[in-house]
């Protein structure tokens, strides 16, 4: 807004200059162009235009873009990535203990991400694999790795796009749940979907 | 009481590093007894840290003439080591003297090779106004068959200088003597050095006070950046052995696990997550320069590097070709080749003191054990059989055995190490939190690893024996330890 107002000065300057260079003023000393060749320097307003303006752009609550109007999906669409991940549309899967294969369930959540990365066709996802506490770390790292390989095969099985879906494995290095118990672990065994991009 | 093996050795004579051969002022030194001459600092090749005393040379005093500090039955000498005697009246020296004694005792109780006698005990023994004066009557009184008596001048620049003497208490002879002028105002480093050398001349032993350890701590609280969940920042650290002056290496505000020391202690490889995949890299922490020598991507992960003892090859863990395999390479990252070549996970490399071979894990029969390969690819062998084995680390000579953690309860570890000539397991921690992580010292005595024994992550060394377990770490988490060669 500040920046747009000041330009119109900016333009005068350089058309200024552009006429001046056009007309050959080039006597001896090269005109001296004023400072502000760069970005014009954002100069707070004085407040008294702020209060006497009748802020027409901001009064009005523009009439509420009409919330009814979107469909569901152009609700997850204009979601930030941070809310997206938040809020779990693409679900964890979850692992047995040392194991790296996809059970029933496991298969389930794969096939429903891969039905939503079908609905958003635009979304990358990297699919990170975690593991419980009880492994020791460097192992775990191997682990987790293929935790994550296992549930990215099967998105790529069921058609995913092969550049959509990247890896990356994290070990026992960042548990979801701090505990030190059997539903921690569990729910520390982990694939865990992230939108990387929307 | 005493044994001495005595020589007469040539008296009151100290050399000094520049190579100037004079006598020591009268009256504040000694003038007797120096078994050995001064300040012959000897460095390894290419020390771990600068050297901070101008000159290096080669010990000037023959075997021949080295008086040893003994017991008469046997059994380890009992030393002493009272304060420094400060022979500048300022506060300055007489707390570097209370710390070149304090560290000096615990660097000589790390490595158990005399019986330290509990600087508590002499207390009331007042420190001698000259060297002269020495009481031995009091040190024979305690029990000691020698004590370290040694002075802190303030010179005029800040700096110290520093003579230290062992005195066998029967005869009055001086064993063992250094003068170290000029000495940074570092009075830890000073006492790390003098243990060096009294361990070296005394023992015929490496000492590893001054060798450092790298870890890896989430000590500076913070947390990766542009997370939904709240991830702790885990960055790469060094200390000194004994956990005191501790530096971090890396500011990546990421994930970095596993670091492990080139051979020649300038610089540290780990796995970083700084790309948003684990790939390797290495700091040259004293030119400030990272490099990534095996230049990863997302598709060609890179884990746990590990140097070989020549300092020439990495060896490191890749899925760059589908599978997680070993994989060997030079330092450069050229000529990268499979070392490994099964569908199973292979993981976890450590280098054999000859380099000829290398220890890692693979769960290519269910859970992860320990196997060996030749450095070209051929002999593989299973070394472990057990319920779950992780981190091998093959010592350095003269000892030829494998450290590795070995899962002895549901979710708890423990530190075994495999004698390679024996096939013997020893373990060496028993059940106490979860013990993980191994890694040995330079002269192959001690091993660092993390325990969770206190309820956080925290490093410990303990003896290849068993005993002399010390806690090193105490701020935040702290893991993954590599001592430095």
């Amino acid at each position: 807004m500040h920046d747009r107002r000041h330009v119109p000065g900016f333009a005068v300057v350089a058309t200024l200059a552009a006429v001046c260079l056009q007309a050959a003023c080039s006597d001896n000393p090269p005109p001296e162009f004023p400072e502000p060749m760069l970005e014009p320097t954002v100069i707070e307003d004085p407040p008294e235009i702020v209060a006497f303006a009748p802020a027409p752009e901001t009064a009005p609550p523009p009439p509420a873009p009409a919330p009814p109007v979107l469909t569901p999906d152009e609700e997850i669409a204009s979601r930030s990535l941070e809310e997206l991940n938040r809020s779990l549309l693409l679900e964890p899967v979850f692992f047995v203990l040392d194991s790296a294969d996809l059970d029933e369930r496991g298969r389930q959540v794969v096939e429903a991400n891969a039905e939503m990365l079908a609905r958003f066709p635009t979304w990358n996802v990297t699919i990170e694999g975690h593991c419980d506490e009880r492994g020791t770390p460097e192992y775990n790292l191997a682990l987790g790795e293929r935790r994550a390989v296992a549930a990215q095969r099967y998105l790529l099985q069921l058609g995913l796009d092969d550049a959509r879906v990247r890896t990356v494995s994290y070990g026992k290095e960042f548990p979801f749940d701090p505990g030190h118990d059997e539903a921690a672990w569990a729910a520390n065994r982990r694939a865990h979907f992230v939108i990387t991009q929307k | 009481m005493a044994r001495i093996a005595l020589r007469p050795t040539d008296g009151s004579k100290v050399r000094r590093p520049d190579g100037g051969r004079r006598g020591l002022t009268a009256g504040r030194h000694a003038l007797w007894g120096w078994g050995v001459l001064a300040a012959a600092l000897a460095l390894p090749a290419s020390p771990p840290l600068p050297a901070f005393i101008a000159a290096a040379a080669e010990p000037m005093q023959p075997d021949s003439v080295r008086l040893t500090i003994g017991d008469s039955i046997g059994t380890q000498p009992s030393i002493a080591v009272p304060d420094c005697l400060p022979l500048s009246p300022d506060e300055t020296a007489r707390s570097a003297g209370r710390t070149i004694a304090e560290v000096l005792w615990d660097d000589l109780d790390f490595e158990r090779e005399f019986r330290m006698i509990p600087r508590d005990v002499y207390r009331t023994i007042p420190v001698a106004g000259s060297l002269i004066d020495l009481p031995f009557g009091r040190w024979r009184e305690i029990g000691a068959d020698g004590v370290v008596s040694c002075t802190v001048e303030v010179l005029g620049n800040g700096r110290f200088e520093v003579t230290a003497r062992l005195f066998s208490v029967r005869t009055g002879e001086s064993a063992f003597g250094v003068l170290y002028p000029g000495s940074p105002p570092n009075p830890r480093l000073v006492a790390h050095q003098l243990a060096d050398e009294l361990h070296r001349h005394q023992r015929g032993l490496q000492g590893v006070a001054r060798t450092r350890l790298a870890f890896v701590s989430d000590r500076d609280s913070e947390s990766v950046f542009g997370l939904v969940e709240n991830r702790p920042v885990k960055e790469i650290y060094i200390a000194d052995y004994d956990g005191a002056n501790p530096r971090r290496v890396t500011v990546s505000r990421s994930l970095n696990t596993n670091p492990a020391w080139a051979s020649d202690g300038r610089s540290i490889g780990y796995t970083s997550w700084l790309s948003g995949f684990p790939d390797v890299v290495v700091s040259h922490i004293f030119e400030g320069r990272m490099a990534k020598p095996v230049e990863g991507d997302s598709r060609r992960q890179n884990f746990l590097p590990a140097f070989s003892p020549d300092g020439r090859r990495i060896a490191f863990n890749s899925n760059r070709d589908d599978n997680n395999d070993i994989y060997v390479a030079n330092v450069d990252g050229t000529g990268v080749q499979r070392l490994t070549n099964h569908p199973a996970i292979d993981t976890s490399p450590t280098w054999s003191p000859n380099g000829q071979q290398i220890a890692f894990t693979s769960d290519r029969t269910g859970a992860p054990q320990i196997y060996v390969i030749g450095a070209d690819g051929t002999g593989l062998r299973r070394l472990t059989y057990e319920s779950y084995c992780d981190r091998p680390t093959w010592s350095p000579p003269p000892f030829n055995e494998i450290a590795y953690s070995s899962q002895t309860s549901v979710g708890g570890h423990d530190i075994k190490v495999l004698d390679l000539a024996t096939n013997e397991v020893r373990q060496l921690t028993f059940g106490l939190g979860s013990n993980e992580s191994p890694s040995y010292s330079p002269n192959g005595r001690h091993i660092a690893f993390m325990s969770t024994r206190s309820g956080s992550k925290q490093i410990y060394t303990i003896g290849r024996d068993g005993r002399g377990l010390r806690r090193v770490t105490s701020t935040g988490n702290n893991e993954m330890p590599s001592w430095s060669r």
